[in-house]
């Protein structure tokens, strides 16, 4: 099987002066991955990418790719090629040149880089366009150049930087699907840096959430979302209520709290790294809860409330519900699995019932 | 985390110890180092040309001139002769009235000019650039030269006038005087001037000047409370850069100047030419870089100041 | 035209477009006072500016075509005879010769060390970037009677001659600062990932140079090997103070002024000059000013 470390960071660090871009970050990166490097601008994510491609050396700690270290390695001795955020595709060259690019020092003949070229257009779905100049390109179509132009060093990494940023939604999903596809095909171990959570979690195999320099958690995205182990990464993944606690014991394999808002929370989410006593915080996606407007016939995990604000959206509707002893309304989604015509109004301040499974409230450090 | 790097670090300690290795690792590790390292020719040419010449020249006004030899003990002769001789304080002071009254002129002609190509030329900007341009690059003497010959006794005005009857005899006050001077000056520097006003201008956010309008300002005052406030830091430098150089001018009021209209730079370059006396030059030449640096310093320094005090 | 200069332009374009009009149209109607701001007068302001930076030069050339030794009106009739005192002056023909080798030199020097500067200003974070920049810069603000001096002073005390060679330096000292200005703009125009690109692709630093940096600041490099070039040719400041016996073709013209019977000749030397580098310089702007934007390139 492919080797687990196969991208090294060990206690790497980045400093421009006295901002810490990257700060002592250790992490591997499997062969033959679709990592993401996920977070808001300034959190670090492209410094790393930068000094993954060699454009920027670690002020501490160690890089090492396949094993080997890249402590003054220059880029261009680099296993590693990169897709910039705005493709880079050089104007003065045409595509078949643009591609053609990095082959100079292969050994190969030219009949045998033409040849290599046209696999490449094929494989990036443009052939036939080597002859075009590159002002006379789509954004996509220099997207898949620029892929192109890297892919076709065969290197041990493929780096991207948010690729798709520029790209219109259309385009940006369907080029998601492809690109995930071509690593599927190449093998090559892709990393990714993007700060749109959808498009991470689409294709990534990982993704490593970075917040300020540090990497807050490195995880599959269904463990990202559906087990977040701090509250800055639950809250950058999607939507999610917050609610003050303190453990009161344990019952049945179920953890109870006292949560403002809540009432008594029944919770067996396993996994997190929240304390056994104490404060804490309890996490729940808007999803997981049901509403209803008769009461339920449940005795824990529920709580009365009443219809604050909805908002209809055709598949789902959002619902806001104002609970005792919470400020903020409780934000709630719903699938609109069947027809629904008789729209919720909020103006009249329904009552209201929600309720959730044990397993769906997340219990993290307050 | 600790002992699998110590593994891999001595699996690879013998790449890291090459001395060539460690070069190049400071070299990629440090930006700067790449920087200046790129930069070095050029700061060492510029070293070379400028810093070295200046300090010689520096080193030269404290010589004195002995005929032929230059007498290398150290005096203030040349400084005490500058302040006993009451024609060198006069004339330096001159220059300085002559140069700010053209900076002026510069200033307030280019601006509007500058005004017009940022806000009213919509499609061929390129074009008026270029205009506006071309001629501060091309021959500084046939510049003024050319006034010489507009402005002289028998020049262009004068014949032209006369030849068109509207004059009997010509007019005497058109050439070798301050004013000639200052014209020709003001000719001579004026792409100069437009260029730091132009960019100034053009940087302006249009939208700060529809908040204006939006805000109830009429035109007028929005250029006075906006547009003028905005552009001030090309206006200073607009002014600084036809400042400075035309205080040292020697060739406009040696050609258009007469006996009333030389300049410092005249004195100097004599000293040079037939004076001969390289020390005193060097020492007026150092006085009026000592005088145009306080000025400007005390220029830049109230006005920062009051800008500091208005926002 | 290169793609980031396309682009750029049409980002100009646009933008040009959505505020161009600098007053919105429910303003015009509003205030009456907008009227006194319109095109016209301004429109015949800049006409007028122009002829008054234009219109003095002129003369030269048409005082040169008249046929006689007083530079005065009525014009007399048409002649080319002082242009052929020009091509018979051997004195003249050897000035000539002397600028063109100095200015060629000069450009192809400052043209180099504007290139280096250039490259290290607009692609590496230095610390004292803004000092050594100004300090690149003196030269366009020290009176150039000042640097001629300073220039004069140690040479002599190097006991070195007066020659072409100290000209030279003297013209290298001005010509970096609009050399690496010109070059700046250029480098600034299009995107440094297109270098980085590059040696992520496996070309070092010298070949990336080759095959990416160069053909894209082609332009530039163009215009400020014919901008100093010209500013080589026609200086006449410090060339004053550290021309030898081999002068250049501005201290010729200066030497000659003394002579009232060698003005027509002065006269057109001076056009031929004055459309040369017109022409050289009105290239050069186009090549320096294409595909930067109106800001670019203009700070000078």
């Amino acid at each position: 099987m492919s080797r687990e470390d196969y991208i090294s960071m060990w206690n790497t660090s980045k400093h421009f002066g006295s901002v810490k871009a990257v700060d002592d970050i250790t992490f591997d990166i499997g062969e033959g991955e679709f990592f993401s490097l996920l977070g808001a601008s300034g959190c670090g994510k492209t410094t790393l990418l930068r000094m993954l491609a060699g454009f920027e050396q670690p002020t501490l700690g160690n890089i090492y790719i396949d094993g080997q270290p890249q402590a003054g390695v220059p880029p261009h001795h680099r296993p590693v090629n990169m897709v910039f955020q705005n493709y880079a595709i050089f104007p003065h060259l045409n595509v078949h040149k643009n591609i053609a690019y990095g082959m100079r020092k292969s050994g190969l003949t030219k009949a045998e880089v033409d040849r290599k070229v046209d696999e490449m257009l094929e494989l990036i779905k443009l052939p036939g366009y080597g002859a075009r100049g590159a002002h006379q390109l789509s954004g996509g179509q220099r997207q898949r150049v620029a892929l192109a132009r890297a892919l076709i060093k065969q290197p041990k990494v493929l780096l991207l930087d948010e690729p798709l940023g520029a790209l219109d939604k259309k385009l940006r999903e369907q080029m998601q699907l492809e690109l995930r596809a071509l690593q599927r095909d190449v093998g090559i171990t892709f990393v990714f840096v993007t700060h749109d959570q959808e498009e991470a979690m689409t294709m990534s195999d990982r993704i490593a959430v970075m917040s300020l320099g540090k990497v807050l958690q490195i995880d599959s995205p269904t463990h990202l979302y559906e087990v977040p182990k701090v509250k800055e990464v639950a809250d950058f993944i999607g939507t999610i209520n917050f609610f003050e606690g303190s453990i009161r014991g344990r019952r049945n394999g179920s953890t109870v709290i006292d949560a403002a808002g809540l009432g008594t929370v029944h919770s067996t989410a396993a996994g997190a790294d929240a304390p056994a006593s104490g404060e804490i915080t309890v996490a729940i996606r808007p999803e997981k809860f049901s509403l209803t407007f008769r009461q339920p016939n449940v005795q824990t995990n529920v709580v009365e409330g009443t219809m604050e604000a909805a908002a209809y959206l055709g598949d789902r509707s959002h619902y806001y519900v104002h609970v005792e002893g919470r400020e903020a309304p409780i934000a709630v989604a719903s699938q609109n699995a069947q027809r629904l015509l008789d729209a919720v109004d909020a103006d009249r301040h329904d009552r209201v019932w929600l309720t959730w499974e044990e397993e769906s409230a997340l219990l993290l450090s307050a | 985390m600790t002992d699998r790097s110590q593994t891999l670090g001595v699996a690879y300690a013998g790449q890291q110890t090459s001395l060539v290795f460690k070069a190049r690792a400071l070299f990629l590790k440090h930006e700067w180092v790449r920087g200046y390292t790129l930069l070095s020719p050029t700061l060492l040419v510029m070293i070379c040309l400028m810093c070295l010449p200046l300090f010689m020249l520096f080193s030269y006004s404290f010589w004195t001139q002995n005929y032929l030899d230059i007498d290398k003990s150290f005096t203030l002769t040349n400084y005490g002769a500058f302040f006993q001789k009451p024609i060198y304080v006069a004339l330096m002071m001159k220059s300085i009235r002559m140069s700010l009254f053209c900076t002026f002129i510069t200033l307030i002609l280019a601006y509007p000019m500058a005004y017009f190509i940022a806000f009213k030329v919509k499609s061929n900007k390129l074009v008026w650039l270029i205009l506006i341009t071309v001629p501060f690059w091309t021959s500084y003497l046939l510049r003024v030269f050319a006034w010489k010959v507009i402005l002289g006794f028998n020049g262009v005005i004068n014949s032209g006038l006369i030849s068109m009857g509207l004059l009997d005899e010509p007019l005497q006050f058109l050439l070798y005087n301050p004013t000639a001077v200052v014209l020709t000056l003001a000719h001579a520097w004026a792409a100069f001037a437009i260029l730091p006003i132009y960019v100034s201008l053009e940087k302006i956010d249009r939208a700060l000047l529809e908040a204006a309008t939006d805000l109830g300002d009429t035109p007028t005052e929005r250029f006075w409370r906006v547009t003028w406030p905005l552009s001030l830091p090309g206006v200073i430098a607009a002014g600084l850069l036809v400042f400075i150089p035309t205080v040292g001018d020697y060739v406009t009021p040696r050609l258009v100047g007469g006996t009333t209209g030389i300049m410092i730079g005249n004195i100097i370059q004599s000293q040079f030419g037939k004076a001969n006396n390289w020390p005193m030059g060097a020492a007026l030449s150092v006085i009026s870089m000592l005088l145009i640096a306080l000025l400007v310093v005390t220029f830049i320094v109230s006005t920062t100041r009051a800008r500091a005090k208005t926002s | 035209m290169t793609d980031a200069t396309a682009s750029s332009l049409t980002a100009r374009k646009a933008a040009e477009d959505t505020r161009g009009e600098e007053t919105p149209q429910f303003v015009q109607s509003k205030h009456e006072g907008y009227h006194w701001t319109s095109e016209a007068p301004m429109f015949l302001y800049a006409v007028w500016y122009l002829a008054f930076l234009y219109i003095p030069v002129l003369f030269l050339p048409l005082f040169s075509f008249n046929d006689s030794i007083y530079v005065a009106f009525p014009l007399k009739g048409f002649t080319l005879e002082w242009y052929g005192d020009m091509v018979d002056n051997p004195a003249l023909l050897r000035a000539l010769e002397n600028s063109v080798k100095v200015g060629f030199t000069v450009a192809v020097a400052t043209t180099f060390l504007g290139l280096f500067a250039a490259k290290a200003m607009t692609r590496y974070h230095m610390p004292g970037k803004g000092p050594v920049t100004s300090f690149i810069m003196l030269p366009l603000v020290v009176p150039g009677i000042i640097l001629g001096i300073a220039l004069l002073v140690i040479t002599n005390q190097l006991g070195m001659e007066l020659s072409l060679f100290t000209i030279g330096l003297a013209h290298t000292l001005i010509c970096v600062p609009f050399a690496m200005l010109v070059l700046i703009s250029r480098l600034e125009g299009f995107d440094k990932n297109l270098e980085e690109a590059s040696l992520d692709l496996g070309e070092g630093a010298i070949q990336t140079f080759i095959r990416v940096t160069l053909p894209l600041a082609w332009p530039g490099i163009l215009a400020s090997l014919l901008l100093t070039f010209t500013i080589s040719f026609d200086e006449f400041i410090l060339a004053f103070f550290l021309a030898g016996n081999e002068v250049t073709l501005p201290i010729y013209i200066w030497s000659q002024l003394r002579f009232p019977s060698r003005l027509p000749m002065v006269l057109s030397l001076g056009a031929c000059i004055l459309v040369f580098s017109f022409f050289l310089v009105t290239f050069a702007e186009v090549m320096r000013r294409r595909g930067v934007g109106p800001q670019g390139g203009a700070a000078i």
